[in-house]
């Protein structure tokens, strides 16, 4: 099958995204977080990351170990869905236009949100307030390596998918 | 009604925190991911103060503290950016800043969480 090579000429536009020029004259000149655009992809994708918590928090029964294990479950997706997520988009190309809105709106969005530091931390304090400290110690530092466990999974996954090593 | 609401503080701490994130390293550059810690460790803060408050008046949270605690610290801290964040140290084979990254993060933001819950205490 052969291409018409007035494609490339005619159309040179479409090969990234139209609005990406515009887009780079900006953030050349501006930080990210002063962009209305750029904190509205972190907010549209903090809506239904935060909804989901809600959602797998109260779905888990309500007793100390089952809010342990809702919290631990989505740290540990959210953070496996970033490293695939990143990778992925890092080896797509720099950091611009349609990927970075990608990267805020789902990454810095829609991860950041589902997943939560400061209920992981007070899981741990009430957990060794109610006396078992072990437990506490031992979720606490669970969460954590099995996070980055996650993230790393999720950053092999992604290199493996793209093939090749990395550049 | 109260789902919308802890939605939109969601929301509210998620931007907080890209803003906190990039006003940080626009001003100090640096490859140790300190804006994660720090935004961890103040979210963590203001859960336990909030949860203290809870524990103070008795009975369930109200509704402001639900939005505030599940909505608002859960969108702004965030335990995924800091797994990656320690993968990417790693990557770079500082394996003492990722093992501080990890840890040392749990450490503090347990800390935070647990003076958050006793300044409560201490002005109740």
């Amino acid at each position: 099958m052969s291409r018409n090579p007035n494609d490339a000429d005619e159309h040179p536009q479409l090969v990234s995204d139209p609005d990406a020029p515009r887009s780079d004259e900006s953030t050349a000149a501006r930080p990210l977080h002063v962009q209305p655009v750029l904190l509205l992809a972190v907010a549209v994708g903090a809506l239904p990351g935060t909804a989901l918590r809600w959602w797998v928090e109260s779905a888990l029964p309500t007793s100390a170990g089952g809010v342990l294990w809702a919290t631990a479950g989505v740290n540990l997706v959210g953070a496996f869905v970033l490293g695939v997520l990143l990778e992925a988009l890092a080896r797509r190309g720099a950091d611009a236009g349609g990927r970075r809105l990608v990267r805020l709106c789902a990454g810095t969005g829609f991860c950041g949100a589902l997943t939560t530091y400061s209920t992981l931390a007070l899981e741990v304090v009430r957990t060794a307030g109610e006396g078992v400290v072990a437990v506490a110690v031992g979720y606490g530092l669970a969460s954590v390596v099995l996070g980055v466990v996650a993230a790393a999974a999720g950053v092999w996954v992604a290199a493996r998918r793209a093939g090749g090593g990395r550049s | 009604m109260t789902l919308v609401l802890v939605v939109l503080g969601g929301a509210v701490g998620a931007v907080t925190r890209f803003v906190v994130d990039g006003a940080w390293r626009s001003r100090r550059p640096g490859r140790f991911p300190w804006p994660t810690v720090v935004i961890n460790v103040t979210g963590s803060f203001l859960l336990g103060m909030l949860t203290g408050l809870a524990v103070l008046r008795g009975g369930s949270p109200l509704v402001l503290q639900t939005v505030l605690g599940t909505g608002f610290c859960g969108g702004y801290t965030t335990f995924s950016s800091a797994s990656f964040e320690s993968v990417r140290l790693l990557e770079q084979g500082r394996w003492r800043a990722a093992l501080g990254n990890t840890v040392g993060s749990l450490v503090v933001t347990v800390a935070a969480a647990a003076a958050g819950l006793g300044a409560v205490h201490l002005i109740g």
